[in-house]
């Protein structure tokens, strides 16, 4: 089980990266911290013929807090998110999620950015990213052009990112509320069979405003629109709600209707738990 | 397995790459190949065989090595990304005592049978120490999450584990 | 604790205490040395294409392109070994009716499964060996699978192989006392069906070879990752025709075996043939994805079972339907009959029930072979027994332990013939189940699992009593034909210095054999501990032994080597008598010292050593001395040295989600004398935990197409240290007679009961909603579909 033979180049500069992925076309791709892609190079799911290595370019890097909130570096480890102050104070709904991001060697040098452009439909930091209504900012030869997070996940393994196009940082509004996260997964570490990330607004112990997010069911992280609408009225009808917010997905570990009933648990446990907090 | 159609570029040594890192406290210079996997050139370029592999994709932890002080998994690193970079395996880490209390600990417990994953086990149970010097059974279970061994059914790791951390902190000066 | 062991029964002596492995230091600093870790002049790699299908007519096969790429030695198929080895074939003559086709190292003309090996590039590195496999074009037609057990034992079925007339591997039937009678007249009959997964070994270390053949004088050697080297051996010399002195078997640091590594398996003999071949080392390493695909695979039955009760508890009557799979082949050279052979016999047989029924029917498929695998066919009779003990149990209104208790061999019965017809020597059941539930807190447990269920918290206690099979003797498979050795020897020599080195034929797979015998052969010769050196794993070192399976490493092994070691005390007393003037017999040994009855020092070992190896002038005239002793032993007396013990499991079960959160297991064993209660209790975990992994997690997933869709080890779900519980365990001895050492084994206890404690502790858990689940593993989507909730 060993790689298939490529080239590789390790650009210093974003633009010396941009033209490299245009001059290979098809063939290249992007490598920051592999822990995705590289499984995939042992199996030969994947054959480049050139792995660009991103993890030179400065331009990527670094956490930092805004005016509205945080950006975020696309080659932010999970490590380094999750032991951020700024991040655990702007949007804690993220360091929430790290340690649930696979075990420590991967969360050494997994990135921030390589999950996002990964798109796994289970992974935790899409479903945050929608959640907190990241803006991703995206270069390509034409310059740079920021998506909506909800735009961005379109599919399994697919986003807006193009072929020859770099995610370059995420800008973050600070997170409006209290977070919920929660997941279910066989194993610590293990993808979740569902998920939920998000975040509440109370007064006192009634929840007024909220954003849930739901991965792991479906194609996709999913916003539970209706379901969140629905949590001003009740906890059951959100959960009621939620039918029409997901299209589950059938996995090894759940059928669509399993996944969908565990939605709806992990929905009122989060929500539940939040409003006890307040109170 | 037929694993599809032939890569357009094929290795030869024009391909190679030279990288200078160091390993275990030794400069290291080499030509590789830019598919080379990090436990296959600890393994096969510097004989390095403490560090094993297992799943070759990042599930098992057999293959668990520092990089610059971090915990990592060797096989999904490639050696040609680590040009300039410190890499530590259960070798160097052995010679410079800086396992020694887990070790110990792990010995006496019996925290090991067949030694496929104690190289991974080790780092990793050290990587926590380092953190967190006073895990509690949970967090250690939790922080050897990802390494696994099919002959202890862990409980004597955790024992070991717990071991260390008292041993460490009773030598703390 | 038993009655000392006279023998050995000195103040210094090991047996007993829990001492730490002197070998397991090197393991730990990163010095093993596993067969990829040798280093071996042009060495080459072998990788190898396997067929995509899971049945398939292979119509072409073009290896001209794959020939010519970068590194490439040598593309090989099934035309390039012909003629140079016998096929095998996994039967043998004391299981009546069982068949299977020959078996060869690469596809012919037909696959049989996916993964099975179709042809293998050598190259110069294992990467350039897998870029060259790429390049091989084949064609394939494919064919009908044949995935169902079931389907393929139903009338009319396409049998697999056409020669051998039908998909029935093998089958067996027992029927004990008198069934019918007895569930006409039982006041409560419970049934229930329960089905098991296949799963697989995982072995941290893949299967591992390296093959080295030296034409000029005509010598294989072969390093393999492997339980038996004088098997192996064996093997090799029948099925490539070479003398038997040509061919060197060693095994160096194993990464765990547990069953999968004591079978032959087309790969590791291609590799053997393509080594003779080439007439250079070359080496097979399985990667984890075809790990997945060409280990053997284990377990795989559905069990429809009854059991008949009187209203006092008392079980009149056992009987159960067990069909389980095998693949296409049963495998070379202990054959798949195993398995299935111990459900029928195991099932039941630690009760008094005397009206037993049973039927096995194994079945070939279009999958992996399954064969023995840790704890083979233990887990099934267990879960099954004791799933319908705790059934009729709630059916009569008793506690789970009452029943057991009112229906265990009493451990005053003994010697004991099971209704399947398996001999117990002596076995502490209720001592056990009692110890266990004084361990575990049973009614404290019982009093918080109420109180918890109260508020809504659904905690669940599982027991589970058991048996296991350890210790074979000739009769398991000797007998039929299958060189496979039952007895084990051990050589002692004194060396000079006073230190002993000491050969053995059971094998160190970590689970401790070398400091096993190191403390008995200590202990007989009172000596320290590190003035022994332990020989394990090298068919030119060791004496012929039967190597490491069905827990018989301590049984037997430590057995010979006590034999041994007290042949070579008396060895050493004759001349050390002579060199005094004194009677061997007022002499002993102790720290290293001959001394007398009163304990005084006389002589030094290293005196002696010295005196018989260089100074032979100093002896008196006519002493030859002969300070080397070999002792073997094999049971005789019982077929198998059985062992028995209790788990238990406390669990706690979300039943909005079917997530299972296991709190602690306990478990009570006896396997007879303990010679180091660490390893033995390592044992036992390391086997739970294994057992845990099939009952929750452990399920090689096929779709119909017999196509596995979880062969990973991101997909496929091994126990991981967050998931499993502190597994508390404690001891019974109840030492065999059989032997001095009076050692049964403890390798597979854990395995064999742990998944019938877990599966009775979810259903003890589900009990208030009047549900249960009968499909192992036990994964949230069984327990969620049982809740009605999937």
């Amino acid at each position: 089980m060993k790689a298939p033979p490529f080239r590789y180049a390790r650009p210093q500069t974003l633009d010396a990266a941009l033209r490299l992925l245009a001059d290979e076309g098809a063939g290249a791709r992007l490598i920051a911290g592999g822990q995705s892609l590289v499984p995939a190079l042992n199996m030969r799911l994947l054959e480049p013929t050139l792995l660009i290595d991103i993890n030179g370019l400065a331009e990527l890097t670094g956490i930092a807090e805004t005016a509205s909130g945080i950006r975020v570096g696309a080659l932010t480890r999970h490590a380094a998110l999750g032991a951020s102050a700024i991040v655990a104070r702007r949007t804690p709904l993220l360091a929430a999620a790290v340690p649930f991001i696979a075990h420590e060697a991967i969360r050494n040098r997994g990135t921030f950015g390589g999950s996002l452009a990964q798109a796994d439909p289970a992974a935790e930091l899409p479903a945050c990213a929608v959640a907190l209504g990241a803006r991703l900012e995206i270069a390509g030869p034409g310059g740079r052009r920021r998506v909506a997070a909800h735009d961005f996940f379109r599919g399994v393994y697919e986003t807006a990112l193009g072929r020859d196009e770099i995610l370059v940082a995420a800008e973050i509004p600070a997170q409006p509320g209290a977070t919920l996260f929660l997941e279910l997964a066989r194993r610590q570490g293990d993808y979740a069979i569902a998920g939920l990330a998000g975040w509440a607004a109370l007064d006192r112990s009634r929840i007024t405003d909220a954003r849930l997010v739901f991965f792991g069911t479906d194609i996709r992280a999913v916003e539970a629109r209706a379901a969140s609408a629905a949590l001003a009225t009740s906890l059951d009808a959100a959960a009621t709600a939620l039918d029409r917010d997901l299209a589950p997905v059938a996995d090894l570990n759940a059928s669509a209707a399993m996944k969908r009933h565990l939605a709806r648990v992990l929905l009122r446990r989060a929500c539940a738990a939040a409003v006890t907090h307040a109170a | 397995m037929g694993r599809g159609r032939l890569p357009r570029a094929t290795f030869g040594m024009s391909d190679a790459v030279a990288i200078r890192l160091t390993v275990n406290g030794a400069r290291v210079e080499r030509l590789v190949a830019p598919r080379l996997n990090l436990v296959d050139f600890l393994r096969d370029e510097l004989g390095l065989t403490g560090t094993h592999w297992s799943c070759e994709h990042g599930a098992c932890g057999a293959c668990t090595v520092l990089i610059d002080g971090a915990l990592a998994r060797g096989c999904l690193v490639f050696a040609i990304q680590l040009d300039g970079a410190n890499v530590e395996t259960i070798e160097g880490l052995t010679e410079s005592g800086a396992l020694a209390e887990v070790q110990a600990a792990f010995h006496a417990r019996n925290a090991v049978q067949c030694g496929f994953c104690s190289a991974g086990m080790l780092l990793a149970a050290d990587a926590l120490l380092r953190r967190n010097p006073e895990p509690s059974r949970e967090q250690i279970r939790a922080a050897l999450s990802g390494n696994y061994c099919r002959c202890t059914g862990y409980h004597a790791i955790v024992d070991a584990v717990a071991d260390a951390a008292r041993e460490r902190a009773r030598r703390k000066p | 604790m038993t009655a000392p062991l006279a023998a050995v029964d000195r103040p210094a002596s090991y047996i007993g205490k829990s001492v730490p492995r002197p070998n397991a230091k090197r393991l730990l600093a990163g010095r093993g040395q596993y067969v990829d870790d040798l280093r071996l002049p042009r060495l080459a790699h072998v990788a190898f294409l396997r067929c995509p299908h899971a049945h398939a007519r292979l119509k072409s096969l073009d290896i001209a392109a794959a020939t010519r790429a970068p590194g490439v030695v040598r593309v090989v198929t099934a035309q390039d070994l012909a003629g140079r080895y016998t096929p095998w074939v996994g039967v043998l003559t004391h299981f009546k009716g069982l068949k299977s086709p020959p078996q060869h190292p690469l596809v012919h003309d037909r696959a049989t499964w996916q993964g099975e090996p179709v042809a293998a590039v050598v190259a110069e590195s294992r990467a350039l060996a897998e870029d060259a496999v790429a390049l091989i074009e084949i064609v394939w037609e494919e064919l009908p699978p044949l995935t169902d057990m079931a389907a393929a034992l139903a009338p009319g079925a396409v049998p697999l192989h056409a020669e051998l007339g039908d998909n029935l591997c093998f089958g067996r039937a027992i029927d004990a006392g008198a069934v019918d009678e007895a569930f006409a007249k039982a006041d409560c009959v419970v049934e229930e069906s329960y089905s098991f997964a296949r799963h697989t070994g995982v072995c941290l270390e893949p299967r591992s070879i390296l093959a080295d053949f030296d034409p000029a004088d005509g010598r294989l050697t072969v390093h393999c990752s492997s339980q038996a080297p004088h098997m192996m051996k064996e093997i090799f010399a029948r099925h490539f025709h070479l003398p038997e002195t040509a061919v060197r078997v060693i095994c160096g640091d194993v990464g765990g075996s547990f069953g999968i590594k004591i079978h032959v398996y087309p790969d590791d003999m291609a590799t053997v043939a393509i080594a003779l071949l080439l007439g250079r080392p070359v080496k097979f390493v399985a990667d984890r994805l075809e790990s997945f695909v060409s280990d053997i695979h284990a377990r795989e039955h559905r069990i429809a079972a009854r059991m008949a009760l009187a209203k006092d508890g008392t079980i009149a009557a056992l009987a159960i339907d067990d069909v389980t799979g095998v693949g296409p082949y049963s495998t070379y050279p202990r054959t798949s009959a195993v398995e299935g052979n111990q459900v029928v016999g195991l099932t039941g047989a630690w009760y008094r029930c005397r009206n037993y029924r049973a039927n096995l029917r194994v079945a070939f498929q279009t999958k992996p072979p399954t064969t023995q695998y840790r704890a083979v066919g233990h887990p099934i009779a267990t879960s099954v027994t004791e799933a319908l003990v705790d059934r009729a149990a709630a059916a009569l209104g008793l506690d789970p332990v009452e029943l057991r208790r009112r229906n265990l061999i009493p451990d005053d019965a003994y010697p004991w013939t099971t209704a399947s017809g398996l001999k117990f020597e002596k076995l502490s059941h209720q001592a056990a189940l009692e110890k266990l539930l004084t361990l575990m807190d049973y009614d404290g447990l019982r009093r918080e699992q109420a109180e918890l269920r109260r508020r809504n918290i659904h905690r669940g206690i599982g027991i589970a009593c058991f048996v296991e099979l350890t210790n074979p003797g000739p009769a398991f498979y000797g007998v039929g034909g299958a060189p496979i050795s039952a007895q084990d020897g051990c050589t002692l020599r004194l060396d000079p210095g006073g230190t002993v080195t000491c050969a053995t034929g059971v094998t160190e797979q970590g689970q401790g054999t070398e400091t096993m015998v190191a403390q008995i052969v200590a202990s007989a010769l009172g000596l320290a501990m590190d003035k022994i050196r332990v020989v394990t794993g090298d068919t030119e070192r060791a004496p012929y032994g039967g190597g490491t399976w069905a827990s018989r490493g301590c049984g037997i092994g430590g057995e010979a080597a006590l034999q041994g070691a007290l042949a070579l005390k008396a060895n050493i007393l004759d001349l050390a008598g002579a060199m005094l003037q004194a009677e061997p017999a007022a002499l002993d040994l102790a720290g290293g010292w001959v001394v007398d009855r009163a304990g005084n020092r006389r002589i030094g070992l290293d005196e002696v050593g010295r005196a018989a190896y260089f100074r032979g002038d100093t002896l008196p005239p006519g002493v030859q001395p002969e300070l080397v002793a070999t002792r073997h032993y094999m049971p005789r007396q019982y077929p198998f040295a059985f062992t028995n013990g209790a788990q238990a499991s406390y669990l706690e079960l979300d039943v909005e989600t079917g997530f299972i959160q296991l709190l602690q297991h306990w478990v009570v064993e006896d396997c007879g004398r303990v010679v180091n209660p660490l390893l033995v209790e390592e044992q036992i975990r390391g086997g739970v935990v294994q057992g845990i992994g099939g009952a929750l997690f452990e399920e090689c997933i096929y779709d119909q197409r017999g196509q596995l869709l979880n062969g990973t080890l991101a997909d496929y779900l091994v126990p991981m240290a967050g998931e499993m519980p502190d597994i508390v365990v404690a001891h019974i001895e109840t030492p065999t007679a059989e032997s001095m050492l009076g050692a049964k084994g403890a390798g597979e206890a854990g395995t064999g009961g742990a998944p019938a404690a877990v599966m009775n502790a979810v259903n003890d858990a589900l009990a208030p909603f009047k549900v249960r689940v009968t499909a192992q593993p036990i994964s949230p989507w069984r327990v969620l579909a049982a809740l009605g909730k999937g």
